[in-house]
C-alpha cells in the first residue's frame, strides 16, 4: 500500500485524464490501469457551456479519488488562486502544484513552487509538488511541509523516461520518509518499472497511455509494469558488477583444467 | 458597467455573481468563481457585489495531466 497524506491506496499509479481519443476510452483506460487517483485540471467555462459538467460526470462515474492540478500556471499568484478554486470545486485539500517556468520545456519554476507550496500548506492544503530532481529543491519543499514530492523523469509528454537516474536515487536515499512519485516524462512501462525499482512509491503519467495506439491495452501494460517494478524493489535487486560472474558452477566443468 | 470575465472585457448590467451568471446564460452547475484573484464560495454568490473594473474568472473541471 502507498500512503498519500494519511490515505492508503493499493495502486501505485496516478493517472491523468487528458488527451484520450474519446471520453469512453478515457474511462476504459483509467479502469484498465487500476489507478485509484486521477488528476484533473481547471479551465475557464464559456458562457452557456456545460463542458465542465459533462467531464465531471465521467470522472465521478469512475469512483476514483480526484487530485486537482494547477497545470499551466506560471506565477505563484495564479497557482495559489487556482488551488483555492480547486478546493472550492472538488471539496478536497489535495493539490498537484505546478508552477511552470518555460513553455518549451515545461520546466518547473522551483523558486515559485517552494513559495506557493508554503502559502498553500499554511492555508491547510496537502500539496503534491511537481518539481525537478534537484535534492535541494526537494528538501525545501519538505521543509515547507510537503509530505509528497514529485520529481520529473524528463519533460512532460516527452516519453524519454528517466534521464537522471542518479539524482532520483539520491532523492530516494535522502528522503526515506517522504512519499516520492515520478511525475512526467514516462513513456513506457519499463520506465515506470525503473522508477518503482529505485524505491519510488508511485508514478504519475498521462500521455504515454492516452497517446498509445491502444490506450486501454497500454493502461494494462503500465499496471503490470508498475506491479513488477514494486515487486522487484520489495524482493531486493542484486548489485551491478563490473565484470562477468558465471551463473553455472565452475566445479565439475567437463575438460576443465586448472590454469597454473 | 465594464468588467473582465474570463479575460474578456464586457459591459454588464448584473450587480452580483448570481445575476452575472444568469445574464451571461451560464447553464452548468459545476463552477468555481474567482473575483480579483479571490475565491468566492458558492454560498456568497448572491450577496457579493460587483463593481466596475472587477476581474471575474468562471472555472470548471477539465481534462488534465
Amino acid at each position: 500500500m502507498v500512503n498519500f497524506y494519511g490515505k492508503s491506496f493499493s495502486s501505485r499509479l496516478l493517472i491523468g485524464s487528458a488527451l484520450y481519443p474519446s471520453p469512453a476510452i478515457m474511462q476504459s483506460a483509467i479502469r484498465a490501469s487500476g489507478a485509484q487517483i486521477v488528476t484533473v485540471s481547471l479551465r475557464r467555462e464559456a458562457a452557456g457551456g456545460k463542458t465542465g459538467d459533462a467531464f465531471w460526470k465521467l470522472i465521478r462515474e469512475l469512483g476514483v479519488t480526484v487530485l486537482p492540478n494547477t497545470a499551466g500556471c506560471r506565477t505563484v499568484r495564479e497557482a495559489v488562486t487556482t488551488a483555492k478554486l480547486a478546493r472550492e470545486l472538488f471539496g478536497t485539500s489535495w493539490i498537484k502544484l505546478e508552477v511552470i517556468a518555460d513553455n518549451d520545456t515545461l520546466q518547473p519554476d522551483v523558486v515559485g513552487l517552494v513559495e506557493a507550496a508554503a502559502i498553500l500548506i499554511k492555508d491547510g492544503f496537502e500539496v503534491f509538488p511537481y518539481c525537478t530532481e534537484d535534492l535541494s529543491v526537494a528538501m525545501r519543499l519538505v521543509d515547507a511541509g510537503c509530505r509528497v514530492v514529485m520529481p520529473w523523469a524528463s519533460p512532460i509528454g516527452s516519453a524519454r523516461g528517466i534521464t537522471n537516474r542518479d539524482a532520483l536515487k539520491l532523492l530516494r536515499d535522502r528522503l526515506p520518509d517522504i512519499t516520492l512519485v515520478v511525475d512526467a516524462g514516462i513513456g513506457a512501462p519499463s520506465h515506470a518499472a525503473q522508477a518503482l525499482e529505485l524505491g519510488y512509491d508511485a508514478v504519475l503519467l498521462n500521455t504515454a497511455i492516452a497517446k498509445a495506439e491502444d490506450p486501454v491495452g497500454m493502461a494494462n501494460a503500465f499496471r503490470l509494469g508498475i506491479e513488477a517494478g514494486r515487486a522487484a524493489f520489495e524482493a531486493g535487486l542484486m548489485n551491478a558488477r563490473d565484470f562477468a560472474s558465471p551463473s553455472t558452477p565452475v566445479v565439475g566443468t567437463p575438460f576443465w583444467h586448472a590454469v597454473s | 458597467m465594464r468588467v473582465t470575465v474570463n479575460g474578456e472585457s464586457r459591459e454588464i448590467a448584473a450587480d452580483s455573481i448570481t445575476t452575472l451568471l444568469s445574464e451571461l446564460e451560464y447553464e452548468g452547475t459545476h463552477f468555481a468563481i474567482a473575483l480579483n484573484y479571490d475565491v468566492v464560495p458558492k454560498s456568497r454568490w448572491t450577496d457579493t457585489t460587483l463593481k466596475s473594473g472587477d476581474e471575474i474568472e468562471i472555472i470548471t473541471p477539465r481534462q488534465g495531466g
